[in-house]
């Protein structure tokens, strides 16, 4: 069985019918005129020879070509991409199986960050009550490790509400080159959490080791292509629409071998994007469509997630806004479009612009987090434990988030409201009517037993100032304190020896040491 | 009779008043804490030891995992009531049956409240501790509460009131009492959304009582002196 994730049967939709029909046929005509910039020649060859405008740009430096994506090429693609991908996991019944059209929604970690923030408490005295010490908590920032990966790879599993896992942490490790990054932030993360493991390929070079990695964890060829344990991610088109040279070239090698990937696409309104929604959703559209147009081209039936990570400019600095109301609204726009293909969406939600832990962080975390689950987006990178637009990783505010995805998902439950229930409810009315205390608790017992109630808040203090972050905290070391799932010895052993690169200290098994 | 008393202190500790309740799951079924109890009487077990070895020791238990946090307040409440029914069933046997009245328990929202969630848990529990409990009802005038002090002699006496409007009538009462010399025999306790316990000291209640739990607290350890 398959991780469950949330159904929200009635997803929340901003834009009526016609109006996504409209955003389809404006994006269409953006492929067809001006079409795109592209600084891959192999993408531009390919979408030559499958009947697309495709004119070079003479003497440019670098060399690049304007591609015009007829109509017929999209509708094409959108036949071919299969419309339920199964991302598998070391522990199959961690697998994730995401149909385009329903709106189940599975919660993710996210984004490559370099900065990690160790957490520390100081105790304080009140200046009014000497005898009134809290503990409150400092922030220090360092360079993610390999070793702080494999960290977040085991917090991250026993996270409840998370249900896979993006390598989070860039590891920027003395030892960590171009060459050895990828097969090392993919076995830090498989060898640390049985969910599903996402990443982006620094190297092309280590394609196929990351392929053989994987292959041997799953127990094989045919075994991954049963259960793709891994997943890539993509940013092959840079906004406003450009192929860039080496992620479409790693993307075309990706989908040649057919490894599930993310076509993603990040524009900045304002910026990058126009500022009006209905201008950057036809851009992120039309991009997203034009990587996955050429994705089907390379190998028809490769499972390509629909992923768009829209954001307003700050106005004040020109960067992008994470928390911005906006960024909620494009991104909950995006799912829809998504659905309206029938192609399973990866979305972001959760991004915050605070730089640490505390009010701004919970309020915009929250928001977006909640409007963005609510419109039903498969994969949802929903910016656990991160700070400051994604640049930070905090292992504390992971514990928090997962407390907030808690109670997400319980309000995102569907309401149970049947001829059954109904004739319960009125005997249960009548009987406690005749009652001199007129009291419901007796029915409560089996209820709050059958998990159909929300826990309370796990971190709720009990004096004037409160004590999220310290009662997290504490919750953060239980978690660590656990058991990790390793690689078994055999599989190990057998990875060090087919794989280049690996760090020595990564192995449980003292072998490499 | 041994199975008789274990099932009555599992149904206790499940909370299950009658055979028709589900209690805290599907797994017991069969007759419940009123059924068990009539069933016990029937088969001349001493309502001592009923008390004792059925119903205190199924509430012990009932303690023990409420304060292991196994058990929330409904499973206390449930447990509780079941308990207050049976009581109500020994009642006409206890006079020669060796148990000592734990006392006559009073409990009353003043004049103008009629919120009575908290008095009403407060009842359960203090029922479901062996105290004899009356519930005077809500919005009650003061007089009446005065009469009945006069009439019935409860040990204890017990106001609420949930708004900062009323819990002022609650002074009023204890002044009443002292204007007809009742005031003496009869140990008030407070409680409510609105009262503190530097409100009852003000007011000159005998003590205030943050829930039921502390009420039962309470008159134990008034008991033990």
């Amino acid at each position: 069985m398959p991780r469950e994730g949330i159904l929200v049967e009635t997803p929340y939709e901003r834009l009526t019918a016609p109006q996504v029909e409209m955003i389809h046929q404006a994006s269409l005509e953006i492929l067809r005129d001006p079409g795109l910039i592209c600084f891959n020649g192999r993408a531009a060859d390919i979408f030559a020879a499958a009947g697309a405008d495709v004119s070079s740009i003479e003497k440019s430096d670098p060399p690049h070509w304007i591609v015009r994506i007829p109509e017929r090429l999209v509708n094409e693609a959108i036949d071919n991409a299969p419309k339920t991908i199964t991302l598998g996991a070391r522990n199959p019944e961690n697998a994730l199986v995401m149909n385009g059209d329903e709106p189940r929604v599975y919660f993710v970690t996210g984004s490559e960050t370099n900065i990690w923030l160790d957490t520390d408490f100081k105790a304080y005295t009140k200046k009014s009550d000497q005898s009134v010490e809290i503990q409150f908590p400092e922030f220090i920032p360092r360079r993610g490790t390999v070793a702080d990966l494999c960290m977040s790879a085991h917090i991250s599993e026993h996270l409840d509400t998370l249900d896979g896992f993006i390598r989070n942490v860039n590891i920027q490790d003395k030892d960590i080159t171009e060459e050895n990054k990828d097969v090392n932030k993919f076995f830090a993360s498989l060898n640390n959490t049985t969910k599903h493991v996402q990443a982006g390929l620094t190297a092309l070079s280590q394609l196929d080791n990351v392929i053989r990695m994987a292959q041997i964890i799953a127990g094989g060829e045919d075994a991954l292509k049963e259960n793709p344990i891994i997943s890539l991610i993509c940013c092959l088109v840079k906004s406003p629409l450009q192929f860039v040279d080496d992620t479409t070239d790693a993307f075309i090698e990706i989908c040649s071998r057919g490894i599930p990937v993310v076509v993603s696409s990040a524009p900045q309104a304002g910026s990058t994007a126009p500022i009006k929604e209905a201008g950057i959703l036809t851009q992120i559209n039309a991009e997203v469509l034009a990587g996955m147009t050429l994705g089907q081209i390379v190998n028809p039936g490769t499972p390509i997630l629909y992923g768009t990570v829209p954001s307003k400019t700050r106005m004040d600095t020109l960067t992008d806004s994470y928390g911005a109301v906006e960024t909620s609204q494009y991104t909950v726009d995006c799912t829809q479009m998504a659905r309206f293909y029938g192609i399973p969406n990866y979305s972001t939600s959760g991004v915050s612009d605070a730089k640490a832990p505390g009010q701004q962080s919970s309020i915009e975390r929250l928001f977006s987090n909640i409007a963005v689950s609510m419109s039903g987006p498969q994969f949802l990178h929903c910016a656990y434990g991160l700070l400051d637009c994604n640049s930070v990783f905090s292992p504390l505010q992971a514990v928090l988030d997962d407390a907030h995805f808690t109670m997400i998902k319980y309000f995102l439950k569907s309401p149970r409201i049947d001829d059954a229930e109904i004739n319960e409810i009125l005997s249960q009315i009548r009987t406690v009517f005749s009652t001199p205390q007129k009291l419901y608790i007796g029915y409560v017992r089996k209820v709050m037993r059958s998990g159909l109630l929300s826990p309370l808040y796990p971190f709720e203090g009990d004096r004037e100032h409160d004590a999220v972050f310290h009662l997290a905290y504490e919750r953060m070391k239980d978690i660590l304190a656990k058991p990790v799932e390793h690689i078994d010895r055999e599989k190990t052993s057998q990875i060090y020896n087919e794989i280049p690169g690996l760090l020595p200290r990564l192995n449980n098994y003292d072998e490499g040491r | 009779m041994n199975d008789i008393m274990a099932q009555l202190k599992e149904n206790v500790i499940q909370g299950r008043i009658t055979q028709d309740d589900e209690g805290i799951d599907d797994t017991l079924t069969g007759p419940g804490v009123v059924e068990l109890t009539r069933m016990a009487l029937d088969s001349k077990i001493p309502v001592k030891q009923i008390i004792a070895d059925g119903l205190t020791a199924g509430m012990e238990i009932v303690g023990q995992k409420f304060n292991a946090k196994e058990y929330y307040v409904p499973d206390m409440l449930a447990s509780a009531e079941a308990v207050s029914e049976a009581m109500d069933i020994l009642k006409p046997h206890l006079e020669g049956s060796g148990v000592a009245s734990r006392g006559k328990f009073a409990i009353v929202t003043v004049k103008g409240d009629i919120h009575d969630i908290g008095k009403n848990i407060v009842a359960i529990l203090l029922k479901g501790a062996g105290y004899e409990v009356d519930d005077l009802g809500i919005d009650v005038p003061t007089e009446k509460i005065v009469e009945y002090v006069r009439e019935q002699k409860p040990d204890f006496l017990g106001l609420s009131a949930l708004l900062t409007t009323t819990m002022l009538v609650m002074g009023e009462i204890i002044e009443a009492l002292s204007a007809v010399g009742l005031r003496g025999s009869v140990k008030v306790l407070i409680g409510g959304a609105a009262v503190s316990e530097e409100f009852a000291r003000e007011i000159g209640a005998d003590t205030y009582c943050a829930d039921g739990f502390e009420a039962v607290r309470v008159l134990d350890s008034y008991r033990a002196e």
